[in-house]
């Protein structure tokens, strides 16, 4: 209770520190957080994209429809698929229209071949699942042309990768850089009350006694400086919004855990300041 | 109480501070430890709040021994102990009654009882008028009376003052000496670093002069040389 109260005292003692450190906190939080805010959208556009990652078997003509169904039954059962449709010909055609637009006339009176279209679970994406189940599916003799754009898969997993690494490196660099400063302006804080420190212990205080009101002030200036830096990044991502591209929003498990780094970098800096600063005197 | 067996202290890089002092120090006993700058009097006193610990020998203040203390009893040790220094030490930003107050507050004091012992202590030192003055507004031996308090509050056994009127005028002196002589009337030991050699000769208490890191008088032990008294 004495601590937490300290804790108070000082802020109160000396607000232009404790606000410095605690924006200090926010911008480096805030930093880390909006190259989060982009790491998270490079990887939502790449799992809309991997949505579309579909295996397409076109049904050699003359099969009877009770075989067909029968395979796309089967197929939906394999463990890797999530979802295997029947498309017609008639449905083909449709969509082909559809999707080719201003030349839809291009088909007019054509006929198109109808297909199984195979929906892959997520996770069982990736080019050598899709291939497996591929080389599964061309099984079937009246399924001999099986389809996936191998080489589109493999550029979007090289890409999906590279983003990957790129986001750990540049993420841990960010973070980095934040429990540096983040760590300098809690130094400052303890130094600048160092007099305090050695009195403390001439007196007979006890270094546990001397470091709980530093880390409560550490955990407290890690948690406001966290919640700063969540809605500066919020009103990042609505600005964006409004006059940039949609994007989205962290989660809020991703949020919470966004505060608590703030707190435990607030808490272990601080431990780590005081630490050093009580070893060294 | 104090006891000093063959101590040494060495630095690895200015070398030698204390070399090989055996001493004494008893009970309610007034003790001036004298002798020029450098001569080892501020390294033998943060042996004795074991702020430093003997390179060689032992130091035993109070039933602690040097060769074994942990932090936690050297804290609980200084507790029993009263520290004064010639720059005050006070915190700038707190009125006299809670710089005295923040010596209880930090030794887990029953909140209660921080205010009666703070009043008390400021009578003694004489700034009864003065507990919501911050150090600033104080004069120099005000302050040292301040500092004084915060020493005195926990009642120690000993008061252990590093040159208390190093930075007071003559009349300010007095009246801190006056006050140190009372304090160990009412039973408090007082070991007093100083240079000011008129105070130790119109006083008749126990001199240590150091020199060079070693004790060479102490007039528990002989009687005066005249060339110790008239440096």
């Amino acid at each position: 209770m004495r601590s937490l109260r300290d804790a108070f005292i000082t802020f109160r003692r000396s607000p232009l520190l404790s606000v410095l450190s605690v924006t200090t906190i926010a911008f480096s939080l805030f930093a880390f957080g909006l190259f989060g805010l982009v790491a998270l959208n490079i990887r939502q556009a790449l799992d809309k994209l991997e949505d579309r990652v579909e295996i397409r078997a076109f049904v050699a003509e003359g099969t009877p429809s009770d075989l067909v169904d029968g395979a796309a039954a089967d197929i939906e059962t394999f463990p890797e698929v999530q979802s295997a449709r029947l498309v017609t010909q008639a449905e083909a055609l449709a969509r082909a229209k559809r999707e080719l637009g201003e030349f839809r006339d291009v088909f007019e009176g054509a006929l198109l071949p109808a297909s199984i279209d195979i929906k892959l679970k997520p996770g069982s994406r990736d080019p050598a699942t899709v291939k497996k189940v591929a080389a599964r599916v061309q099984a079937y003799a009246f399924l001999n042309d099986v389809r996936y754009g191998e080489e589109w898969i493999s550029k979007l997993y090289r890409l999906r990768n590279i983003a990957s690494i790129a986001g750990v490196v540049l993420g841990l660099a960010f973070a980095a850089v934040a429990v540096i400063i983040i760590g300098a302006t809690i130094r400052m804080a303890v130094m600048s009350r160092a007099q305090e420190i050695s009195i403390m212990r001439l007196v007979g205080a006890t270094d546990s006694y001397i470091r709980r009101p530093f880390l409560l002030e550490g955990f407290a200036k890690g948690v406001a400086g966290g919640l700063l830096a969540l809605l500066l990044t919020w009103i990042a991502t609505l600005l964006i919004n409004r006059y940039i591209v949609e994007t989205s929003f962290f989660d809020q498990r991703t949020a919470a855990l966004g505060l608590l780094f703030g707190a435990m970098i607030g808490l272990i800096g601080s431990a780590v300041s005081v630490g050093r600063h009580l070893r060294s005197v | 109480m104090i006891r000093f067996t063959h101590v040494t202290k060495t630095y690895p890089r200015t070398g030698t501070a204390v070399q090989d002092v055996s001493l004494h120090l008893r009970k309610g006993e007034f003790a001036f430890l004298t002798g020029p700058s450098g001569a080892g009097k501020t390294t033998l006193l943060r042996m004795v709040y074991m702020e430093e610990r003997p390179t060689v020998g032992e130091v035993q203040v109070s039933g602690t021994s040097s060769l074994e203390a942990t932090k936690r009893d050297v804290a609980r040790l200084r507790r029993k102990l009263g520290i004064v220094f010639q720059d005050f030490r006070l915190l700038e930003n707190r009125t006299a009654e809670q710089n005295v107050a923040f010596a209880l507050e930090c030794t887990g004091a029953a909140p209660a009882t921080i205010a009666p012992r703070v009043a008390r202590v400021l009578g003694q030192v004489g700034l009864s008028s003065k507990g919501t003055a911050y150090p600033r507004e104080l004069s120099g031996g005000e302050q040292q009376r301040v500092a004084i308090a915060r020493a005195l509050v926990n009642d120690p056994f000993v008061l252990l003052a590093d040159e208390p009127t190093g930075n007071l005028d003559d009349r300010a002196t007095r009246g801190i000496f006056q006050l140190l002589r009372e304090i160990n009337a009412a039973g408090t030991a007082v070991l007093m670093a100083t240079h000011n050699l008129e105070l130790i000769r119109r006083n008749d208490f126990r001199t240590i002069e150091m020199n060079r890191g070693s004790v060479v008088y102490d007039s528990a032990e002989h009687a005066p040389p005249q060339e110790a008294l008239e440096l």
